[in-house]
């Protein structure tokens, strides 16, 4: 889950991003003479093809090794050049011409011309090679058909190569946020004399992998580091500072925070929730060592499925009524304590320029209590009586129990119902909660990418990601316009009316939306694509551009 | 001796077939597979991920399969690390479990059946209860208490070790002792155990007769015979100890084996599943076949011929 996704396309909010407008330059900010940064990376690597990687720890690694089209700024997420150096679109929005850089190449020297984006989109839509990533190329012309075996020519798809350094691509319907996936890694290009050359996955291998990226890969020793180094022949070579980059895939939040405390690491992947207060404490004492400990928002909600189809939870006026007597605010504050903010709705707040009005209590509070009460009565459940005993499902985890047990006991005293506590190894757990063998269920979801649209689409009737029972013709219908219409006023408004249907009908509980936390130590810091300092600032998105970070004194 | 040693070599071929397809089709039992997630794939592209990997076709079919290229010792491919074959992961990562589970028994050996000699040597006073009841210590306190607690002092307080990570030679030493600590609390009950009832036995009592030195008694008679139950303890111990130090690597953030053991079979990576089991009970099967040739060697009443 966490592992999971968390793809960039799209629009960026600007209200998520206030930071991108008070950049702290750092004029005084001297480099150290030793360039080596050594990063805490979650879970050992899975692959490093990027046509088929999936995870955040393989996209921290790949977005350094492999560069796109287009190529992103490392804290407002906005598009900048990359292989392309320039770009236009057509009037009706689906023709774009990316004008290739002429001195654009692989890192062993070899030129990188348009076909080789022509051949590696191909690749990575090909039945064969069979990536889950596939559908972020689904939007080029008869890239769905070619992903599905219905075309079996390359030259349908929607890419052409005209000479080398012009690339012209078609998409099935306009996609404002294209020159935004263009800079995501399923989309980056993959060098095809080595990839036939080293056959499978052998081409992935350090000391054989080729790729155009700011860094080359090094040493990759499984479960201990991945090494990476800078790339003579990268086009921007001037700007990087950083000589080694270490990646360390410590998946043990304890272990990472002992090995960052004991000074060796630059930065964590996580950090063990509990001991948040200790650490602001901590870092207060050392202003000098540690940056301030600071959570960032980040694209996700967590929350509960009910299964409308079983009682009691077929009810709406019965998952009304739990909802209202939860209190968010509370399980924020005192149970995941990582600076989270309550959801009051499902999408979170600001994603691609929508923000629902809020409908949902963030605190249990005597009003919202008196209508849950009443809500149940109505339901045929007078203070709880007669409701039958349903349990909460959740993969075995520390934070999830404690979430579910908070939400359990808020459920008995505020509504007087049994609720019990069930906990499931991942894969059991997301094989029930698939089969409707559940009555409530844990999840979350991060988006892939920041639109209302990555939050919504998953409750249509039927939807792979639904998994509640629940359906809506409205709701479908709705969902259904806002992927068609380009006025863009009008979509956000079939969104909005959308989330309406479902905070009335509530097939889920939301509890919070997400927040991205590390610690990160003082001397790193960043330099924008001009080389100006600024102090180090994380990204809604957890993208991570080795060729901005640098060592300070 | 040999014969026999031939005989049991020959007898594992079957019984590890027989693990193969047990563990096979235990696996698939589990609810889930490889590639399920919290986010559901597109129809079209699942299949072509199950065609791919050859999950589309019936389970005996894939079992075949299976078994005609793990005949050729080919592991398949990882269905989680998808750039690393099995073959590859172990022979990666074996080595550090190795040498990590080897410095662990080293240390468990040396403390456990010198704890257990002291303590043999003069039953019911001090110099038993100490050793004892630190050793009863040992069993009680798990790798994840110890693991930390050492870090804490020798990493964080004292400064004398990295707190993790595998990169200095002297990276070996807390985990080695965290690891081996519950075993050598182990050794030191049955050494003491094995040795007093040897210390009965009439050959001892001979011995003694003899006129020769205690020390001597203790080093060439009892301990040979003292030392039986330890040995077969350490069959087992030694095949657990190489594979089984999931909980160390973890917190010491160690690139070994154990880790896979545990997280193969909780992501439903198939093949390197199959890898491990295969690798233990190998692991298992030719450390008893030692232990009992040790055995041989040890006890004059045990032969083989």
């Amino acid at each position: 889950m966490k592992s999971m996704i968390f793809v960039l396309l799209g629009m960026v909010s600007l209200t998520s991003l206030s930071a991108a407008t008070s950049l702290n330059y750092l004029k005084d900010a001297k480099l150290a003479s030793k360039q080596i940064v050594r990063l805490g990376n979650g879970a050992e690597p899975k692959e490093l093809d990027p046509s088929k990687s999936t995870g955040v720890p393989e996209s921290h690694i790949l977005d350094n090794l492999f560069e796109g089209l287009t190529s992103l700024d490392p804290v407002t997420l906005t598009e900048l050049p990359g292989v392309a150096h320039k770009w236009g679109k057509s009037k009706d929005g689906l023709t774009y011409t990316f004008h290739l850089r002429k001195d654009a190449k692989w890192s062993d020297g070899k030129p990188l011309v348009a076909q080789d984006f022509v051949w590696s989109w191909a690749r990575a839509l090909s039945p064969a090679l069979a990536s889950e990533y596939a559908y972020q190329l689904h939007y080029i012309k008869n890239g769905k058909a070619f992903n599905e075996g219905k075309i079996r020519d390359p030259k349908k798809l929607g890419v052409k190569a005209v000479g080398k350094h012009k690339l012209i691509v078609t998409l099935e319907q306009p996609t404002p946020f294209f020159t935004r996936l263009t800079a995501f890694h399923t989309l980056y290009p993959v060098p095809r004399h080595m990839i036939e050359k080293y056959p499978g996955q052998k081409w992935t291998k350090a000391g054989v992998l080729v790729g155009n990226g700011p860094f080359v890969l090094n040493e990759w020793r499984l479960n201990s580091h991945i090494k990476l180094l800078p790339n003579p022949n990268y086009w921007d070579k001037k700007l990087i500072k950083i000589k080694e980059a270490w990646f360390y895939p410590i998946e043990n939040q304890d272990t990472e925070e002992r090995t960052f405390f004991a000074g060796k690491l630059h930065k964590t992947n996580e950090v063990p929730v509990m001991k948040i207060p200790t650490f602001k404490r901590q870092i207060k004492k050392s202003p000098n060592k540690y940056h301030p400990y600071q959570s960032v928002p980040y694209l996700g909600v967590y929350y509960y499925r009910f299964n409308v189809t079983k009682k009691p939870l077929n009810d709406k006026r019965v998952r009304r009524a739990l909802n209202l007597a939860i209190d968010r605010t509370l399980i924020a504050e005192r149970v995941t304590r990582g600076g989270e903010q309550p959801a009051d709705a499902f999408t979170p707040p600001g994603t691609g320029g929508y923000t629902y009005d809020p409908t949902l209590p963030i605190h249990a509070d005597a009003k919202a209590l008196k209508e849950a009460r009443s809500l149940l009565a109505a339901a045929g459940y007078p203070g709880g009586k007669g409701f039958p005993k349903i349990d909460i499902l959740f993969n075995t985890s520390e934070k999830h129990k404690k979430v579910a047990l908070a939400i359990q006991q808020m459920l008995n005293k505020n509504l007087g119902i049994e609720i019990g506590l069930y906990n499931q190894e991942w894969k059991v757990y997301l094989d029930n909660q698939r089969k409707l063998n559940y009555a409530i269920s844990r999840a979350g979801w991060i988006g892939d990418y920041p639109d209302p649209n990555t939050f919504l689409d998953m409750w249509v009737t039927g939807g792979g990601n639904n998994q509640t029972g629940w359906s809506n013709l409205k709701y479908d219908k709705l969902i259904s316009d806002a992927s068609k219409t380009t006025d863009e006023a009008k979509r956000l408004s079939y969104f909005r009316q959308a989330e309406k249907i479902l905070l009335d009908e509530l097939p889920v509980l939301p509890i919070y939306y997400y927040t991205k936390t590390g610690l990160i130590s003082k001397d790193l810091k960043m330099q924008t694509n001009k080389g100006e300092l600024i102090e180090y600032t994380s990204n809604i998105q957890d993208r991570l551009f080795l060729k901005n970070l640098v060592i300070t004194k | 001796m040999y014969r026999y040693a031939l005989r049991r070599i020959f007898g594992m071929v079957p019984v590890l077939l027989a693990v193969a397809t047990i563990t096979f089709f235990i696996m698939r039992l589990a609810p889930g597979g490889p590639f399920d997630t919290d986010r559901q794939l597109p129809a079209e592209v699942l299949k072509n991920i199950n065609a791919r990997y050859h999950l589309d076709e019936p389970l005996y079919m894939q079992y075949f399969r299976y078994m005609g290229s793990l005949l050729k010792g080919d592991l398949g491919p990882s269905f989680r690390y998808a750039s690393h074959s099995v073959n590859d992961i172990i022979s990666e990562t074996w080595a550090v479990s190795a040498s990590l589970g080897v410095a662990g028994l080293l240390y468990a050996l040396f403390l456990g059946v010198s704890s257990g000699v002291l303590a043999a040597s003069k039953p019911n006073s001090l110099r038993d209860y100490i050793p004892m009841t630190i050793s009863l210590l040992g069993i009680c306190l798990p790798s994840f208490v110890i693991g930390p607690l050492f870090i804490l002092l020798f990493g964080i307080i004292l400064n004398w070790f990295n707190v993790s990570g595998w990169e200095h030679p002297s990276d070996i030493v807390l985990p080695a002792i965290s690891l081996g600590t519950m075993y050598a609390a182990y050794v030191s009950r049955l050494t003491r155990g094995g040795v007093l009832d040897v210390v009965k036995q009439d050959y001892i009592r001979t011995a003694k007769a003899k006129g020769l030195k205690g020390s001597t008694i203790m080093l060439r008679h009892t301990l040979k015979g003292g030392l039986l139950p330890v040995v077969s303890f350490l069959g087992p111990a030694t095949a657990g100890i190489l594979v089984g130090s999931f909980v160390v690597e973890t917190i010491f953030n160690i690139p070994g084996l154990g880790r896979f053991f545990v997280q193969s079979a909780l992501n439903r990576d198939y093949t390197l599943v199959m890898g491990m089991v295969l690798l233990f009970a190998t692991l298992l099967l030719v450390l008893n076949l030692i232990v009992d040739l040790i055995y041989a060697l040890l006890d004059p009443r045990v032969s083989y011929d």
